[in-house]
């Protein structure tokens, strides 16, 4: 089968699949097929270039819902894991932030958050420029994981800075050329930015939703009605390569493969450090050491929630991306398909939740769900503004927003 | 502007983006012939946004092997400088053409509103001129290839008549005759010359 994906460190289940021989064990082969943006994956899915594709986790809703160019319906039978983003600002406005705000660099991503909100207001009393950040797409959990962050300190995504979207083997480059002033990208761009001296990494999803779905499995439709068996194999062989790549005994040979250039390309050593959460977030050496940054595997971190779906959905109506209709919520729920998930891997090693939704966020405490067999416990998950989400409250969760699209 | 172009009265105006200059001349004048004289290039990313807003074009020609088409998007999504074009893959009613285009490599954003008649006069130019673009990519690289090939063969012929003191008639005989023998490209067959006199080098 033919697989699109986009050269990022999240990709690592779907090459682990054919390169390590989980595929070719449920008799599958992927014919992974490299792109350079988004809509091309979206519409090659469309038009039959490819049958499945490493998609972010908000494009399946966005397109149930006919959002967007070319909104061709697709859905996610699998999450490919969690983790991975972080929102690097440039040295430069990070310095200025630390003048502002006297920060030491050991504060936490709220901190940071409040320390830039300080810095924007005197920026625009000076009558400066505001300033500009870049994510990858508009229906991205970067665009809607920066803007929880800024709105989290009382900065307006929509009128206190500028939105827009670099791709992300761009965003470096964009940075040094002093062209945005920050972005929120996937593994390995933002660590890549701090190597190379011009950005500071002040927040990572583990700060700001660590159980969100990062990427996910799209499927064409068409393509999974006329082979229903093949995407089961699929889902196992996913499933098998997801748990080696969680091993961090993989890790060397995960970071061997996945910097050959055909994959992400890049040096397997700093791919090895992002593996293992060693992230650098200063130049100067600061370094954070994040428990599960990359998340492949565990916590039932491939299991697409009905719950986050509709968490995607919050944020497309609190950013005016869609307008709030609860006759919306069936396309909504069509995107994510956790009864094939469970068909699929009913009776193997791996513990499937019972349950299709939950309550998102609700505490520091460790989240505990009924799973075949028994129970299986989820890990913490508080968002960052400390509000749990209950997804059958949509308009009073959006309405709670202080920070919205008026 | 868009009932404008609703009656057909403004003349069309189209966006190319292309950082490929030789790409970027191939359209514009498949477009001119076309008799689309209202065609501007915008050969970098560095301020495509502004540039598009100000151009305010009907039609928008971007290959998908350009990452700025997640940058498109976002433009569409939130901004109302340009006067909302849409992928002209949403209009799936003609297939073959969308096909066509999605093999070749070609994206276009088109005015809602506009002909459709109109549309497809562009979209199948741009479709031909980006295979035509291909075509002449791939004979550049043949030609770029065998220049190699004859100047690889010549290396070794050279090593051949000094180091078995043949002539060059005899040389290159013996390269042809293993070449046959291998069933193997006679530049392979030099390239291993070469290779393995770099080896045996003081």
């Amino acid at each position: 089968m033919r697989v699109g994906f986009i050269p990022l460190l999240d990709v690592a289940v779907l090459v682990a699949a054919e390169e390590h021989g989980f595929a070719r064990r449920e008799g599958i082969r992927l014919q992974l097929i490299k792109d350079v943006s988004w809509s091309n994956i979206r519409d090659r899915l469309a038009f039959r270039q490819f049958d499945v594709a490493h998609m972010l986790s908000p494009m399946p809703v966005a397109s149930q819902l006919g959002l967007g160019s070319n909104p061709y319906p697709c859905f996610t039978p699998f999450a490919l894991g969690r983790g991975g983003n972080s929102v690097t600002l440039s040295l430069e406005l990070y310095r200025e932030m630390q003048a502002v705000a006297s920060l030491d660099g050991s504060e936490d991503a709220l901190a940071n958050a409040h320390a830039l909100k300080a810095l924007i207001d005197r920026r625009r009393h000076e009558g400066r420029k505001p300033l500009v950040f870049a994510m990858t797409y508009p229906f991205s959990s970067h665009n809607y994981e920066f803007r929880f962050w800024l709105a989290a300190a009382g900065i307006d995504p929509d009128s206190d800075v500028i939105m827009t979207v670099v791709p992300p083997p761009l965003t470096v480059d964009a940075m040094a050329a002093r062209a945005i002033d920050g972005f929120c990208v996937n593994a390995p761009w933002n660590m890549i930015a701090v190597e190379k001296g011009v950005g500071r990494i002040v927040a990572t999803k583990a700060d700001i939703w660590p159980s969100a779905l990062e990427k996910v499995l799209g499927v064409s439709p068409d393509w999974a009605e006329k082979n229903p068996e093949n995407l089961a194999r699929l889902i196992v062989a996913l499933d098998a390569a997801a748990r080696w790549c969680d091993d961090p005994h993989n890790h060397h040979s995960l970071a061997e493969m996945l910097s050959r250039p055909a994959y992400v390309g890049v040096a397997p050593d700093l791919i090895l450090r992002l593996l293992k959460g060693e992230i650098l977030v200063d130049p100067n050496g600061g370094t954070r050491l994040i428990k599960n940054y990359l998340m492949f595997h565990g916590q039932a971190a491939n299991f697409p929630w009905i719950s986050q779906a509709r968490w995607i959905y919050s944020q497309m109506v609190r950013w005016g991306q869609v307008a709030h209709d609860g006759a919306c919520l069936a396309q909504v729920e069509a995107a994510y398909r956790p009864d094939i998930y469970r068909s699929a891997l009913a009776g193997s090693a791996t513990p499937v939740p019972a349950i299709d939704s939950k309550v998102e966020g609700v505490g520091s405490s460790s989240t505990v769900v009924p799973a075949a067999g028994g129970h299986l416990s989820l890990g913490t998950d508080a968002f960052i503004d400390q509000r749990a989400f209950d997804p059958s409250d949509i308009p009073g969760y959006v309405s709670g927003f202080a920070i919205r699209a008026k | 502007m868009t009932n404008d172009t609703k009656t057909g009265q403004r003349p069309l105006r189209v966006a190319i983006v292309e950082e490929n200059s030789i790409r970027a001349a191939i359209l514009l004048d498949g477009l001119q012939d076309a008799g689309v004289a209202d065609v501007e290039v915008i050969n970098t990313m560095t301020h495509m946004l502004r540039r598009l807003s100000i151009i305010d074009p009907d039609v928008i020609i971007i290959g998908i092997e350009n990452p700025s088409r997640d940058v498109l998007e976002q433009m569409f999504q939130v901004s109302k400088l340009v006067s909302r074009p849409v992928a002209m893959f949403v209009d799936q009613s003609d297939e073959g053409m969308i096909q066509a285009a999605v093999e070749a490599g070609v994206s276009a954003y088109v005015v809602d509103g506009l002909r459709k008649e109109r549309v497809k006069a562009i979209v199948d130019m741009a479709v031909s001129r980006f295979n035509a673009f291909e075509r002449l990519q791939r004979e550049l690289t043949e030609a770029r290839s065998q220049l190699a090939s004859r100047k690889i063969i010549e290396r070794a012929k050279g090593i051949l008549m000094r180091n078995r003191e043949l002539s060059e008639e005899e040389a290159y005989a013996l390269l042809r005759q293993t070449a046959m023998n291998e069933k193997r490209k006679l530049a392979d067959i030099a390239q291993s010359v070469v290779t393995s006199a770099s080896l045996l080098e003081k």
